[in-house]
């Protein structure tokens, strides 16, 4: 029915506008003519340019998100009731990562509280780890390595980046499970008698997550450390300065925006992993992005995750700008 | 001296150990394939098969997996390539006080964790599909659909990046030259933009089609009913482990390979010939310089 009175609408208006608009097409399409943006494009590229950046800006990134927060302050409610009254907003969502249920015998949302908080100090320790090995090696391929070998390690460090992420975390499983490589080796060389459950002690799963996304630390540092004249390496090392102090005063100064963009990207990925979690957890640990996904596909109730997702989102948004600040990079530095 | 040979042996020890780093987990999985056992282990090695590779062409599930994933790849690339072009030409454009708003918005996908992402794009659609009242097996609830939107949301900002970098270069005075001959701004963006930026679109288009064929995160919300490689696969490892993924993630590490290996060889090339190309520009600037500078002389003699 409702579909009828918006063709009939539909058609009404086209009607209405039909005159209006032949009887002053010349002066609309002047006035579109003169814009200076169309006058530097032409129509037609004008058209195609407006309309899929906006299509873009608008119908994928900006609406999608504000729909997800505003869902997140919505109630749970059955097909037919949504838009009736008791569609409200409400903070109980909100609520309930922090406090859990009422009557719950806890004061506080521990369980979820806690899986939160061990993501976030787990994606950051990562992401000092990820920074501190991809270091040395980004400043020998900038400074050090000249033309080939720097090429050949540039191509073998982009192979491992190619493959799957879900192959990269199934690998580590190979690896640290209880009867993985690393324990034949520790029992074969007699160092244990016992197989031991890494993946348990979530060694498997922080030694998957470092490995992950290791290689957007990399490329960043690289990039930034590639660009500093090596003239002045070699100025500081002449006026006598030892060597940990030209990397603290020369070169990580000049590495400041890849160390940032790194340590975003690293970060970010991180704390947003959700394959590698459920792959290589064990089975009582958690990891935030889990707990978000078993709300929409186990507990069915969308809000609730929405709410964990916007939360994630907010962590992430802090994180980037505390970065920001430390570093003292502006916002197009980091995106590179 | 005894010193700095030292330094090179630790520095050698270190590259040495990040690669293996690097590589080790990989070579494990890969050997893994062609080990007899029936778990995915290389120890204890009970024989070299080739059986796991026969298993894996018998999954139809894998199978269609891999054909949605073609096809979501296919769609992203035609969604992502045209819209980021667009909004790396526009980036240039527009008013110098709104640009960096702009830029913060187009490139937060980039800084999104990918679940959220897919998140956004399904709580959105089906917000629409309710205000719209549509059917169930309509567009809004449809896994294909929402996956090639959800993945180009963040992979038209990696490509628009790479197309900036492109555009950096581009020299204004060639459309400006253009404009003077005669030529509409249509015939400028197919004649002279569009070639200038072909390298950019290939690889532009490389980078959507392999970012949206490896993505998880964002697709396990929005693909639903539907399944695509890297759901199949992600349930597969969770459920138990079969020697098959090794032999699957031999062969993708294989094509990739060949594909990484190929796609820096063209690129190589590519660079190679703007190179000369420039230098043969410089050379016949010079050539000219020297005839202009010669003939009042010529003249005056």
């Amino acid at each position: 029915m409702s579909d009828f009175i918006v063709l009939f609408l539909a058609v009404l208006l086209a009607l209405l506008i039909k005159p209006f608009a032949e009887k002053h097409a010349q002066a609309i399409w002047s006035g579109i003519s003169s814009i200076h943006f169309v006058q530097r494009n032409g129509v037609v590229l004008s058209a195609y340019l407006i309309f899929s950046v906006l299509a873009w800006a608008i119908f994928m990134i900006i609406l999608p998100q504000l729909y997800m927060v505003d869902f997140s302050f919505r109630h749970n409610l059955p097909f037919n009731e949504v838009g009736g009254p008791g569609d409200t907003w409400t903070l109980d969502n909100y609520q309930y990562l922090l406090f859990g249920r009422e009557g719950d015998t806890e004061a506080m949302n521990w369980l979820h509280l806690k899986v939160f908080f061990k993501t976030i100090l787990v994606s950051a320790l990562v992401t000092l780890f990820d920074l501190a090995i991809c270091y040395p090696i980004a400043y020998y391929m900038g400074q050090v390595a000249v033309g080939g070998k720097a090429r050949l390690m540039f191509l073998c460090l982009l192979i491992p980046f190619w493959v799957n992420e879900i192959l990269r975390a199934f690998a580590f499983r190979i690896l640290f499970g209880t009867s993985g490589v690393i324990n034949s080796v520790l029992i074969g060389t007699g160092v244990i008698d016992e197989g031991i459950d890494f993946l348990r002690a979530d060694v498997g799963l922080y030694a998957g997550l470092s490995y992950a996304y290791i290689l957007l630390m990399i490329f960043p540092l690289y990039n930034a450390i590639e660009s500093l004249d090596h003239n002045q390496v070699e100025a500081a090392r002449d006026l006598g300065s030892p060597w940990w102090r030209i990397h603290l005063r020369v070169v990580v100064p000049h590495a400041k925006p890849g160390i940032a963009s790194g340590s975003t990207m690293v970060f970010m990925l991180t704390a947003g992993a959700l394959a590698a979690p459920q792959i290589l957890g064990g089975p009582s640990s958690l990891w935030f992005t889990q707990i978000i996904y078993d709300w929409f596909f186990t507990g069915l109730n969308w809000p609730q995750g929405s709410a964990y997702a916007f939360v994630l989102l907010a962590t992430c948004i802090v994180f980037v700008m505390t970065i920001m600040r430390i570093f003292n990079v502006r916002f197009g530095e980091i995106a590179k | 001296m005894n010193s700095k040979n030292v330094m090179r042996l630790m520095v050698g020890f270190y590259i040495v150990l990040f690669f293996g780093y690097l590589f080790g987990p990989l070579i494990m999985m890969g050997a893994a394939a062609f080990n007899e056992s029936p778990f995915p282990q290389v120890s204890p090695w009970e024989g070299f098969t080739m059986k796991w590779f026969g298993q894996l062409a018998q999954d139809e599930q894998m199978i269609e997996g891999i054909t949605n994933s073609l096809v979501i790849g296919v769609g992203v690339v035609s969604l992502s390539v045209p819209i980021s072009l667009a909004a790396a030409i526009m980036i240039g454009q527009i008013y110098e006080r709104v640009r960096p708003y702009y830029y913060v918005i187009v490139v937060s996908p980039v800084l999104t964790p990918g679940v959220i992402l897919g998140i956004s794009t399904l709580v959105f659609w089906d917000r629409l599909g309710v205000l719209a009242e549509a059917e169930y097996e309509s567009i809004f609830y449809d896994g294909m659909f929402l996956t090639i939107v959800g993945q180009s949301t963040f992979i038209s900002a990696y490509c628009m990046l790479v197309f900036m970098a492109r555009l950096q270069r581009f020299d204004r005075t060639q459309e400006e030259a253009a404009l003077d001959l005669g030529a509409t701004h249509v015939q400028v963006f197919w004649k002279i933009l569009v070639p200038f930026l072909r390298p950019a679109i290939f690889s532009a288009a490389v980078l959507a089609f392999l970012t949206s064929f490896e993505n998880y995160n964002t697709t396990v919300f929005t693909i639903q009913a539907e399944s695509t490689l890297t759901t199949v696969l992600a349930g597969k490892v969770r459920m138990g482990t079969q020697p098959d993924l090794s032999a699957l993630a031999v062969i993708i590490i294989t094509i990739t390979l060949i594909g990484a290996v190929t796609y820096e060889i063209v690129r190589r090339r590519e660079m190679a010939r703007e190179e000369a190309a420039r230098e043969e520009a410089m050379r016949a600037d010079q050539q000219i310089d020297k005839t202009i500078t010669a003939k009042p002389l010529a003249a005056s003699a």
